[in-house]
Formats: C-alpha cells, sequence, structure tokens
C-alpha cells in the first residue's frame, strides 16, 4: 500500500513538471493577426491526464517486473497461466485444431484484399520459422536472411522465363538452392560468432541485391521481372481472385509442413545440438558435437524455407525486383523472431501476425509506423527481453523399465 | 587404486607455449585403468591449459597425447578436435560452470549421448520407429546418470536454476553420459561447501568403482585429493615438479615449498 502511495506521489509529481515543461507550448497561444493570447487550458488538463496515467503505468510495470525477478532469484517456479496452459498438450492441440479449421474457412468468409494480405503473413511465418532455426535454435545471428529469400524468388522467376518451367517443379529447386547458397556461406564463416557473424551475414544480404541490381542479362536489373506464372493446378484456368484463395491455400500447407518439420527438428537429437550450440559453443563441443556439422546444418536448414517460400513470393507477385529484398526485410524477419520469443515457433508465428497484420491494418497511422514499431521494440526490450514466448520446455517421459547398457540399475542413498 | 592397472592415458613430453610464454613445460603424465589421479599445483601453474591441450581445445606445441583404448590400437589425440576426443572415450567438465542453461537438467544429459547415438536430419523429420527408439534410450540411458548423482527430483528444471553444488554434479552426469573412458574434472569442487565437497568425493569414488572407469582431476582442495587420488602429479610454473602417492608428495620437499607451505604442517 505504502508503494503504491508513494507511486502515486511521484507521478503526481511527474505530470506536474510535464504541465510547467508543456505550458508554453500547449497552453500559450499568441494570435499574431489579432494581437490576443488565447489560454487553451483544456490542453494542460490532457497533458496532465496522459503524463500522469503513462507514469503510474510505468511505475507499476517495472514494480511488477522486478517483483517477478525477485522471486525468479529465489529459485521458485515463475511460470506465467499463459506457459502452463501451452505446456498442456492436450488442450494445445485443441487450440491448433480450431486455429487450423478457422484459417481454413478465412478465404471463404472474407475478400480477396483480407485473402492477400494474410498470404503476406503466412510468407513471413514460413520466413521467421526458418529464421529461428539459425538464429532462435543455433544462436547464429543472420542479418542477411532475405538474401535466401531472394535466391528462391529470382530462381522461379529466371527459371519461368527462360525455360518455361511451371511453379511445382521449381518449388522443391528453390529450396535446394536456399540450402545450397546457405552451405557456401555456411562454410567460411563456421568460425565466426556473434557480431562478427553479423557483420558478414549483414554483407551477404547486401551482396545478393547489389548483383540481381547489375547483373543485367540475368535477372534485368533494377527494373525487374514481370509476368512470371501463378501457380497452376492441372492447367485450370483461374481469375484472379481464385488463383489469390490457391495461393492461400498453399501457404497455408507450407505454414503447416513448416510448423511440422521445425518441430520435429527441435526436439531431435539434432535440434538439441543447435540449442545446447547457442547455450555455450565450448561445451557444446566438448560434449562431442561436431560443431561445424551442426552450424552448416542449422543455416542450410534454414535458408532452405527461405528458398521455397520465394517461389511462392514470386508466384504470387508475379513481378519481382530487388527492391524487395532490402535489408529492411531482413531486419522485420529477425524482428518477427526476437519478439516472438527466440526458439518458440508459437512465439514466431505470433510476432509474424503481429508484425505484419497491425502495420496492414493501422495503415490510418501510416505515418508514425516506423515510430511506433521502435517504441514498441523498446519497450519490449525492457518488459520481456525473451519475447512473447519464451521458456516452454520439453517434458520426456521415462519409462524405467530399460536400463544403461550393461550397467546395472543401483539404488541411491546419499 | 590399482596400480597394476593397464595404461590408459599417456601424455608424454607435453608442451603449450602462447607467444612468448611457455604455459606448460615437458610434462609426461600417466592414468592407469580405474585409478584416480590428480593433477594439482599453485594457480597459475598450468594445469588447466594442462587439460585443455589433453581435450583438444588447445592444439599442443609438442609432445604425444596416446589413449590406449581396451582391445584396441593406440590413437595419438594430438591435434583432434574437442569433439573427437570425446568420441574417443575422453569426458570433461569445466573449472567454471559451463551447462546449458537454458536447456532442462535432462536435456543437459541427453546432449551427452549425442556422439553415442546417430539420427540424423531427415530421418529426424521423418520420425520413424527407430529414431523414436533411439530417442526413447537417450532418455533412459540420461535418467540413470541422473539418478546416478541424485538429481532425479531437478529432471524438469532449468539447468540455470541449480543450485552451486547441483550444477557441479550435473556437469559429471552430462560427461558421464558420453560413456568415457577416463574423466576429466576440472576442479570439481571449487566453491563447494564442506558437506558438498565430501557428497563429490563420495560421488567421485562410487563413479570410479562402479562404471570402472579412469578419472584425472585437477584440485584445490587438499582434503579432497590426498583422501581419494592415487597417483599425484605436482605442477608448477608449467613444470611437473613431483608425483607419487599422497604420501610422497606431502613430503617432498619441492611440493611444500611451491604449494602447500605450512598447511601440511599443521
Amino acid at each position: 500500500m505504502k508503494i503504491i502511495l508513494r507511486d502515486f506521489k511521484k507521478s503526481l509529481l511527474i505530470s506536474l513538471w510535464f504541465m510547467f515543461l508543456t505550458f508554453p507550448l500547449v497552453v500559450v497561444r499568441v494570435n499574431t493577426i489579432e494581437n490576443v493570447v488565447v489560454w487553451r487550458w483544456s490542453n494542460l488538463i490532457w497533458v496532465a491526464a496522459g503524463s500522469f496515467f503513462l507514469s503510474y503505468l510505468w511505475r507499476y510495470m517495472l514494480a511488477r517486473r522486478n517483483r517477478r525477478r525477485k522471486i525468479a532469484e529465489e529459485g521458485v517456479e515463475t511460470r506465467g497461466r499463459l506457459q502452463m496452459l501451452l505446456e498442456n498438450e492436450q488442450l494445445r492441440n485443441r487450440v491448433l485444431a480450431i486455429l487450423l479449421a478457422l484459417a481454413l474457412v478465412f478465404p471463404l468468409v472474407f475478400d480477396t484484399y483480407q485473402t492477400n494480405i494474410m498470404v503476406t503473413a503466412l510468407i513471413f511465418v514460413v520466413l521467421g520459422l526458418g529464421l529461428n532455426i539459425g538464429v532462435g535454435l543455433a544462436g547464429l545471428l543472420d542479418l542477411g536472411y532475405v538474401a535466401f529469400f531472394g535466391l528462391g524468388a529470382y530462381c522461379y522467376a529466371i527459371l519461368n522465363h527462360n525455360f518455361d518451367l511451371g511453379f511445382w517443379f521449381v518449388l522443391p529447386i528453390g529450396g535446394m538452392i536456399g540450402c545450397l547458397f546457405g552451405v557456401i556461406l555456411g562454410f567460411p564463416i563456421l568460425r565466426l560468432r556473434g557480431d562478427y557473424l553479423a557483420i558478414v551475414t549483414l554483407g551477404f544480404g547486401m551482396l545478393f541485391r547489389v548483383i540481381m541490381e547489375n547483373w543485367e542479362t540475368l535477372s534485368s536489373g533494377p527494373s525487374g521481372i514481370a509476368n512470371i506464372d501463378r501457380p497452376g493446378l492441372f492447367g485450370l484456368e483461374m481469375t484472379l481472385a481464385q488463383s489469390t484463395t490457391y495461393i492461400y491455400y498453399i501457404m497455408v500447407a507450407l505454414v503447416v509442413l513448416t510448423i511440422i518439420v521445425t518441430n520435429r527438428l527441435k526436439n531431435s537429437r539434432i535440434g538439441r545440438a543447435w540449442i545446447a550450440l547457442r547455450e555455450d559453443e565450448v561445451a557444446c563441443v566438448a560434449m562431442g558435437i561436431d560443431m561445424g556439422r551442426t552450424k552448416l546444418s542449422a543455416y542450410a536448414l534454414g535458408a532452405f524455407w527461405a528458398g521455397m517460400v520465394g517461389v511462392i513470393f514470386a508466384a504470387k507477385t508475379t513481378f519481382i525486383n530487388p527492391a524487395s529484398f532490402t535489408f529492411m526485410e531482413s531486419a522485420i524477419i529477425l524482428s518477427i523472431v526476437v519478439l516472438g520469443g527466440m526458439g518458440s515457433i508459437l512465439g514466431v508465428i505470433l510476432g509474424a501476425f503481429i508484425l505484419i497484420l497491425l502495420p496492414e491494418y493501422l495503415r490510418a497511422f501510416a505515418e508514425y509506423r516506423m515510430l511506433i514499431f521502435g517504441a514498441a521494440m523498446v519497450l519490449m526490450m525492457i518488459f520481456r527481453p525473451q519475447g512473447l514466448i519464451s521458456g516452454l520446455r520439453q517434458v520426456y517421459t521415462y519409462k524405467g523399465h530399460k536400463t544403461h547398457v550393461g550397467v546395472k540399475e543401483q539404488p541411491i542413498n546419499e | 587404486m590399482n596400480e597394476s592397472g593397464r595404461k590408459l592415458l599417456e601424455v608424454k613430453g607435453l608442451t603449450m607455449d602462447f607467444g612468448g610464454l611457455r604455459a606448460v613445460d615437458s610434462v609426461s603424465l600417466t592414468v592407469h585403468e580405474g585409478e584416480i589421479a590428480a593433477l594439482i599445483g599453485p594457480n597459475g601453474a598450468g594445469k588447466t591449459t594442462f587439460f585443455n591441450c589433453v581435450t583438444g581445445i588447445y592444439v599442443p606445441t609438442k609432445g604425444d597425447i596416446l589413449l590406449h583404448p581396451q582391445g584396441e590400437q593406440t590413437r595419438r589425440l594430438n591435434g583432434l578436435k574437442p569433439n573427437q576426443v570425446t568420441e574417443m572415450g575422453l569426458a570433461r567438465t569445466f573449472q567454471n560452470i559451463r551447462l546449458f542453461g537454458g536447456m532442462t537438467v535432462l536435456e543437459n544429459v541427453m546432449i551427452g549421448r549425442h556422439c553415442r547415438t546417430s539420427s540424423g536430419i531427415f530421418r529426424s523429420i521423418l520420425r520413424g520407429s527407430r529414431v523414436r527408439e533411439e530417442e526413447q534410450q537417450i532418455v533412459e540411458d540420461s535418467y540413470y546418470w541422473l539418478n546416478k548423482v541424485g538429481l532425479e527430483k531437478y529432471v524438469n528444471e532449468f539447468a540455470r536454476n541449480l543450485p552451486y553444488g547441483a550444477q557441479r554434479r550435473l556437469e559429471i552426469a552430462r560427461a558421464m553420459a558420453t560413456d568415457p573412458l577416463l574423466l576429466l574434472l576440472d576442479e570439481p569442487a571449487a566453491g563447494m561447501n564442506p558437506y558438498e565437497t565430501s557428497a563429490l568425493e563420495v560421488l567421485i569414488r562410487r563413479i570410479s568403482e562402479e562404471e570402472k572407469i579412469a578419472i584425472l582431476l585437477i584440485e584445490h582442495d587438499m582434503k579432497l585429493v590426498m583422501k581419494i587420488s592415487h597417483p599425484i602429479y605436482v605442477m608448477e610454473y608449467g613444470k611437473k615438479i613431483a608425483q607419487g602417492s599422497p604420501q610422497d608428495v606431502r613430503n617432498n620437499p619441492r611440493v611444500i615449498e611451491a604449494y602447500l607451505g605450512e598447511e601440511v604442517e599443521a
């Protein structure tokens, strides 16, 4: 109670201070034409209420965070209600089924415009999940991830234009190309860590765009490649709306596939090796894990999804140019992973929807978009640096009937 | 503590230079099967550097590190990567605990099983019956080790939340999960209270007896070393200055001068 009162007083002081500071700006207005001073007192009230509320909220949140941290330091279990819910497998599966059903009826309920936005969001979900393998699980910061995405897109565009290859044929090729370049890029950066790794990958991202802008014969330069075929369905003629719906379903299928594959990998021997690599490289190697192979596999698999979804992107927009694959995209994908929670599949999906859909529906505030984006990120780093969803643990069941090879089970007594 | 055992690890004239600094100067050391050997010495004597050379974290400037596994060819460990050394059968713990803090206690031990299992990427994605069986076996084996070190009540706790002593034991469990021939412990009792140290002593003895593996430990806690290890090697300024039974080492004037000082008299 005392604390609340103290916070109340402080917030009151802060609001008084703000009233004083903003007084000349928001209250006094000199009308130079009629030579009169207009006193806008109502503005002062708004400033007072707003600053008081914000400061109080800020104090409350900080106090809450500190309390939680204190509890965590004392070693008591701190799991939020959401976290408990997510660790309940039965419930989780039910929620997933409902979400999938909603996803399937979405284009039937909403119009083409909404479906199109949703396709974009789903593309970023897959990109986020792909980057999550490298950044979230294996801890390899990658600032040039969009290059793999672009590789896939250009792969389809070029093969489609020059050799008339179809979407379904190129889809796996796009993934493979991404994978291949992931390995090629992976080799020189195996020894790098942290900041250095970030710089090299950033360079690779830039390099891709520069090459595509200048290699006119291959990529038609900055003007890009247009009239790329949409995905076909046994040669059926489709209207634009039908085609969008079709791509939407392809994306839903790809998202489901990505979730299944990354989830399985995460909970496998390989996935554990990735996480161990992220946690402590030296210890990881000392435990018999081949660092080179583990890093390369994380890179290649991450790049695979980007390449594949790049093909779909090219087929969806039917036009690509280097401007679609800038550092901004890399940054957004990275933000998706960080915002959602490093290594958490559900978190990344949530992050992708928030970061892609919110700006779409907040077009009214388009001018302030980057401002809100930046502020949200700063707040995130203060209050939830670990991301929206994190700290879920995998629980393994112990059957207890098989024992260690060649050794007798012994009771413990100490 | 059987002296007649076969040679397991043989280090000959190991030298490690960092630029102009000779951190380890032609140190030779032998660990026989089933024994608990110890490497002691004052701070900065080069013990941990020696360990890092043996486990492949550093490549030694000179000398040989030979492993003689039973019924197999002798292997030279120089220049192998740390993970290859671990695969050969040398597992280690770290002086400053290096656990995977964001993983659960069980998962930490499961990582130890990595080099003894084989599921690859594609098989993990398909998750066939063989992969599932292997996974289950990894879980069972890891539980076995957690039981052994007495951490079974923490299985699903994050490793970083464990109390200090438990973290040390978890490191041992993780190292043991790699099925080593030789366990290298880098100051396992550092920072432990007397109660935890005596529990550790029991644990080291039990592992040595029940698993029939050799142990080489670096330690500062003289009481612990004198109690459990038989051959003791003493290093100072990178050089080996003494070796032998606890009794010999305790009475060796050079050791007293270098390290033990008055403590032995007391």
